[in-house]
């Protein structure tokens, strides 16, 4: 790229500017408030990770910030402009989960057709190979699998060269190779400066490639950090042994106990001190083959995220 | 502001010109036009084949009327109802692209919603001006149909042109209904329109009550408006107000669904 800085901005060192900014932003479809209050920063050339369950907001925080739909409140900015502004100039583009594509063009006739709406876009032949599907560039688009229709709008999204690309659940129907190839070819992007925010339900996928990930519960952020963070954030171990007889009452007295569990003669200690805990059930009571499990980022995710968890703190054990 | 919110390659990028609207979106737009079927046979090969089967044939096709005969007014007819069918599924081809969520993907690129009717009307006029030519080839071929070329030229003009008003029909109920059915819907009700506009037989076959109804059915109006240079027996007013005000209705139904629908996807 040659271009270079306008007046007002200062050069390279320093302050990224913000690929996103949402300020306060709510969205509410009737009662229910699908955001409730978002504040989120991403800088360029990020990889972020929006996690949470359904109706956590994930998608109505996306379609906002691709004005797709308008928040009620809050401020939402996208490289400094509106989002509709930031779309119009190429900037952002998107991977959406489902529909979007016409089932009487062919491949390469719906490139073409999106190529054409871009002030600038990148050569046709590249974009195809890039996103593997130059061998079916002649095939209606009905006739294509869900991979590579999945493909189709992974092309699409990257003709204009956007230096943010959204994606929601981008690898749904994707074998494991398949999502493998995909990541490596987002990472490989991300290095040369694009800020990339997805959505996505496999919480490995998020901890394997997300430089940050954000937890929503009930359309607000209840954690921000790296994976590590994260599960840091849910701290504490689980502490398993073979108790007869246990009661729930009594073990909730152990040290260190959080949370408790009796399954049969199993007991679970959620424990935020777990060597005290193993300590006292090891010395004190009869336990046996006692065990001491490390949460994984799914259980700081259940941890966060479920219902009866107090909203930002990491109380409650893996739930069920 | 402390933070700088615009990047170096930022400020270079620019949007398209016209809203995104380009020829390439045209061609393919015509060319998926061609592919479905059933659109080119409704909107082309019908009004033809009732032109040789309906419009010729009679004693009386060689009969003077106006500027010409009877066969060039049935002809006449017939390219409008053609037109009106054709621009009418052109338009109302948008409850296939919501319904698959093409609508909303072409939100996420620079494409403005005004390019995006401009583009769908002039997909639906170049259909239109397809079924046009069929029905005065198949007028020229047989021989039949007998008037001055500038009428030929001039009636044929005015009947695309005139079917720019149910662009906007097929445009308003393509957003207000759902895919399912929609084209064959818009076919009956076409049907019912050409039939109560006189397309088919004169409304002077009807009571005096039911013609003063009539009258101020879509394509009464706009009937009477294309065959006046054949008859040269001068425009009614109310041929100009009926006109105007379907068109009114049609534009304001299909804005105001349009709007609905870029608020809601």
């Amino acid at each position: 790229m040659t271009q270079t800085s306008t007046s007002g901005v200062t050069p390279s060192t320093g302050a990224a500017p913000l690929a996103v900014e949402l300020t306060g932003v709510h969205k509410h479809f009737g009662t229910v408030h699908a955001v409730d209050g978002v504040d989120l920063q991403l800088a360029s050339g990020e990889i972020v990770a929006i996690l949470g369950p359904n109706g956590a907001g994930k998608t109505s925080t996306i379609d906002i910030i691709l004005g797709l739909s308008q928040a009620n409140a809050g401020q939402v900015k996208v490289f400094g402009m509106e989002p509709r502004q930031a779309i119009s100039r190429g900037l952002v583009s998107a991977v959406m989960q489902t529909g979007g594509l016409l089932r009487d063009l062919t491949v390469a006739e719906t490139v073409e057709y999106t190529a054409s709406l871009f002030a600038r876009s990148q050569d046709l032949g590249t974009v195809l190979r890039t996103a593997g599907i130059s061998t079916i560039a002649d095939r209606r688009v009905g006739k294509c699998s869900g991979g590579e229709q999945q493909r189709l709008r992974f092309a699409l999204a990257l003709l204009s060269n956007p230096d943010l690309l959204i994606l929601d659940e981008p690898t749904t129907g994707m074998d494991v190779e398949g999502r493998r190839g995909f990541w490596a070819t987002i990472r490989k992007d991300a290095e040369q400066g694009r800020t990339v925010l997805f959505a996505t339900h496999y919480l490995e996928e998020a901890d394997a490639y997300a430089d940050r990930v954000i937890l929503l519960r009930h359309g607000k952020v209840v954690a921000d950090g790296t994976s590590a963070e994260i599960r840091a954030m849910a701290a504490g171990r689980t502490v398993r042994a073979t108790l007869p007889g246990a009661s729930e009452a009594l073990l909730a007295q152990v040290p260190g106990a959080e949370t408790v569990e009796v399954r049969g003669e199993s007991v679970f200690v959620h424990s935020s001190d777990s060597d005290a805990t193993a300590r006292y059930l090891l010395t004190q009571t009869a336990a046996k083959d006692l065990e001491i499990i490390a949460r994984g980022i799914e259980d700081a995710f259940l941890a966060l995220t479920g219902d009866n968890a107090e909203s930002g703190a990491a109380t409650s054990g893996a739930t069920r | 502001m402390s933070t700088p919110t615009i990047a170096a390659d930022v400020a270079g990028r620019r949007t398209p010109a016209l809203g995104g609207f380009n020829l390439t979106l045209l061609k393919i737009e015509i060319r998926r036009l061609t592919r479905n079927r059933r659109t080119v046979v409704i909107a082309i090969v019908i009004p033809v084949v009732f032109f040789l089967v309906f419009g010729l044939g009679q004693t009386y096709d060689t009969q003077r009327v106006g500027h010409g005969n009877v066969a060039a007014f049935v002809m006449i007819s017939l390219a409008l109802y053609g037109a009106v069918l054709a621009t009418t599924f052109g338009g109302a081809l948008v409850s296939i692209e919501r319904a698959q969520g093409w609508s909303r993907q072409l939100r996420l690129t620079p494409l403005s919603p005004v390019a995006y009717i401009v583009i769908k009307v002039l997909t639906a006029l170049v259909l239109g001006a397809v079924s046009v030519a069929g029905v005065y080839i198949a007028g020229a071929v047989t021989g039949k149909a007998s008037m001055s070329v500038g009428l030929w030229i001039g009636t044929g003009f005015s009947v695309w042109i005139g079917s720019l008003l149910f662009a906007a029909f097929g445009l308003f109920l393509g957003y207000l209904l759902p895919a399912e059915n929609v084209m064959q819907l818009l076919g009956l009700i076409l049907g019912l329109l050409s039939f109560a506009g006189g397309l088919f037989i004169p409304i002077s076959q009807f009571s005096h009550e039911v013609q003063d109804v009539l009258k101020w059915t879509p394509l009464y109006g706009l009937n009477q408006l294309v065959h006046t240079p054949l008859l040269g027996n001068g425009v009614d007013w109310t041929w100009i107000v009926n006109v105007l005000a379907w068109l009114i209705i049609f534009s304001w139904g299909a804005v105001w669904r349009f709007r609905k629908d870029t608020a809601r996807v």
